[in-house]
């Protein structure tokens, strides 16, 4: 047999009135290209006339479930009309495969309701805006009473997992927020000389990324690092967790999942975010000094005095106020999302993709609110 | 048994992982058209057992023969070939949870078939039907019982009608009624299609109910302990361990 030539027969026979023989032959299998059912439909059109269809299948050599597919859809055409069928000659496995796929009457599902008008979809589409709202403040809530419950000594929390936490988000991020500090370091020196240099104040270059780094670059960006290492790391890990049922046993257990899963992940966050936006400070401003001194000709002493000169502590301590903020907001997405995972594969990739864009749109929301409040302040 | 007859042979094998042996010498033969059960209590290495029969986990010696034809030394193209005609449920179904019924049991029939979009999802139908679950096509995993779960995941074993099926646990979870419907449907489909079938459980009633041969793998020794037919077994085999475990652990008088 070829594997892509056709070696079924199919054949119809009208030469008695009332009656169609569809002769059926050779070998009927899924990799045969087997006609559509369409194909007996013509013969099949003359319902006046037509009293009985005969299946004479004595010819088939071998058959699988695509002839019993095939067989199906005629039998039904048949049966929408009104016409017997003789299926007398069928091999008995496939009668008893018909039987099978018969006995359990096939489910009325809706799923064919026709989709919801525009209003509806968006009055929909708010109201789900709104119950995501929700639950987003109650978790906020949940998670301060759970810090509450951490002051008083009263949270189900184990140390270890804490400093396991702050392994992972601290010392093995620190390669990945070197490289992104200091390469905006660069871009951030290079920008910014090539329009001081109009002036012949290229020695400013030095203050505009010292100000840059503390002030906003070296939050924002460990920020958003976190929000895609670790926050879609807590995000995954919870999700798991959903998934394989091992939140349900905290829960049975009266060990409340906040205390013990939520807890150290956002606390571990909290503590290493202010030292990891130092840390980013520090390498901006190097990623700076290697632009000042390899294409400014600016000695590294001079640019380290510049940078010394413009530095302030207010500009500082509002980075690492920032950063500490954004570790919040990065550590609550991850864990809310998390928690709200689905039990399937998909939804745990749902629960990560869904934890990070919160993260970012919420570091995004930060900084304006900062920006408008430090205006406001004239700091 | 001339080599013609038998759909499988296992020969002279060692499973294991790395160097801690699980099961070694393995010697058996599953005949065409037959339900052969590899049963043992847990950590047996029946599943593992089954892994090396699915090309998931290479033998650390001897090899696997589907109809005369190496598994283990076949080129990959020839392993390929061998593999589409098999069938795997897997322990825990492992459907895929992003797609629908009807897509999880047409995915093989499209890769593998030249069959137009409407026929797949005609054939896919026709699968779930088989397995009771016609109208629920466009249901995801997610949204059905687990027993369903099951027999939908025996829809996609099936998917390409294939010589051999591989049932790993098929009953784990299942209460016992829809355990029995799901041997009965095993009978069936064995019955209408021709199949072979490959059965790991520990499932007493469906070792009784449709195990025409089996083999018994012991956790101590570390090998196969008895070779025939489950009932038969359980009438004529002296071997105490055999007998405890065919019996719930009543070891017979005779062997304490």
């Amino acid at each position: 047999m070829s594997p892509t030539g056709r070696d079924w027969e199919l054949s119809l026979d009208r030469s008695v009135s009332d009656t169609v023989r569809i002769r059926l032959a050779g070998t009927w299998r899924l990799q045969d290209r087997l006609p559509p059912p369409d194909a007996v439909d013509g013969a099949l059109a003359d319902t006046i006339a037509l009293r009985q269809v005969v299946l004479d299948a004595r010819d088939v050599r071998a058959w699988d479930t695509g002839f019993v597919s095939f067989i199906m859809k005629v039998l039904q055409r048949c049966d929408d009309k009104g016409i017997a069928v003789d299926r007398e000659s069928l091999p008995r496995g496939v009668n008893r495969l018909i039987a099978l796929a018969t006995v359990v009457p096939e489910k009325q599902t809706g799923t064919t309701a026709a989709p919801d008008p525009w209003l509806g979809q968006l009055g929909l589409s708010f109201l789900a805006l709104w119950t995501a709202t929700l639950a987003f403040i109650r978790f906020v809530g949940d998670a301060t009473l759970a810090f509450v419950r951490l002051g008083r000594a009263k949270a189900n929390f184990r140390w270890v997992d804490f400093f396991g936490v702050i392994q992972e988000c601290g010392p093995h991020a620190l390669p990945i927020v070197s490289l992104i500090s200091f390469l905006v370091g660069l871009i951030l020196a290079f920008m910014g000389a090539a329009q001081l240099r109009n002036f012949g104040a290229q020695v400013f270059v030095a203050d505009l990324v010292a100000i840059a780094a503390t002030r906003e670059m070296g939050c924002l960006m460990t920020g958003i690092i976190m929000a895609g290492r670790t926050g879609a790391a807590f995000a995954a890990q919870l999700g798991t967790m959903r998934v394989n049922e091992e939140i349900d046993a905290l829960l049975t257990m009266a060990i409340p999942p906040m205390d013990f899963l939520v807890l150290p992940r956002m606390l571990a966050l909290i503590v290493m975010m202010p030292l990891l936006t130092i840390y980013s400070d520090l390498l901006v401003i190097l990623g700076g000094a290697f632009v000042g001194v390899t294409m400014l000709d600016l000695g590294f002493v001079q640019y380290l005095d510049r940078t010394r000169q413009a530095l302030t502590l207010t500009n500082f301590l509002l980075g690492i106020i920032k950063g500490s903020v954004f570790g919040v907001l990065v550590a609550l997405s991850g864990c809310l999302r998390g928690m709200q995972s689905g039990r399937s594969a998909a939804a745990v990739g749902l629960a990560t993709t869904s934890a990070v864009v919160t993260a970012i749109v919420l570091i995004v929301l930060a900084e304006g609110v900062f920006a408008v409040v430090l205006d406001a302040l004239g700091i | 048994m001339p080599p013609s007859t038998a759909a499988i042979a296992v020969r002279d094998m060692d499973v294991g992982y790395g160097t801690f042996v699980v099961q070694r010498n393995l010697d058996f033969e599953v005949a065409r058209g037959k339900i052969f059960v590899i049963m043992g209590g847990s950590g047996s290495g029946k599943s593992s057992v089954l892994r090396v029969m699915i090309t998931l986990l290479p033998p650390l010696r001897g090899d696997v023969l589907f109809g005369g034809v190496s598994l283990w030394r076949a080129d990959d193209a020839e392993r390929e070939r061998l593999m589409r005609r098999f069938g795997v449920l897997y322990q825990g179904g492992a459907l895929w949870s992003s797609m629908t019924l009807s897509e999880n049991v047409s995915l093989p029939l499209g890769e593998f078939t030249d069959l137009t979009e409407v026929q797949i999802r005609e054939v896919a139908a026709l699968k779930l039907a088989l397995v009771g679950l016609a109208g629920f096509e466009e249901f995801y995993p997610s949204q059905i019982s687990g027993g369903m779960q099951k027999r939908a995941a025996l829809a996609r074993a099936m998917a390409l009608d294939p010589d051999i099926l591989f049932l790993d646990e098929p009953s784990a979870g299942l209460d016992p009624i829809s355990s029995r419907l799901l041997d009965d449907l095993i009978l069936e489909l064995r019955e209408s299609l021709g199949c072979t079938v490959v059965l790991v459980t520990h499932e007493l009633a469906s070792i009784f109910a449709i195990g025409d041969d089996s083999v018994f793998l012991d956790a101590e020794t570390r090998t196969m302990a008895a070779r025939g037919n489950p009932k038969t077994l359980l009438a004529e085999s002296t071997d105490p361990r055999v007998q405890a475990f065919l019996t719930r652990g009543r070891l017979p008088a005779t062997a304490r």
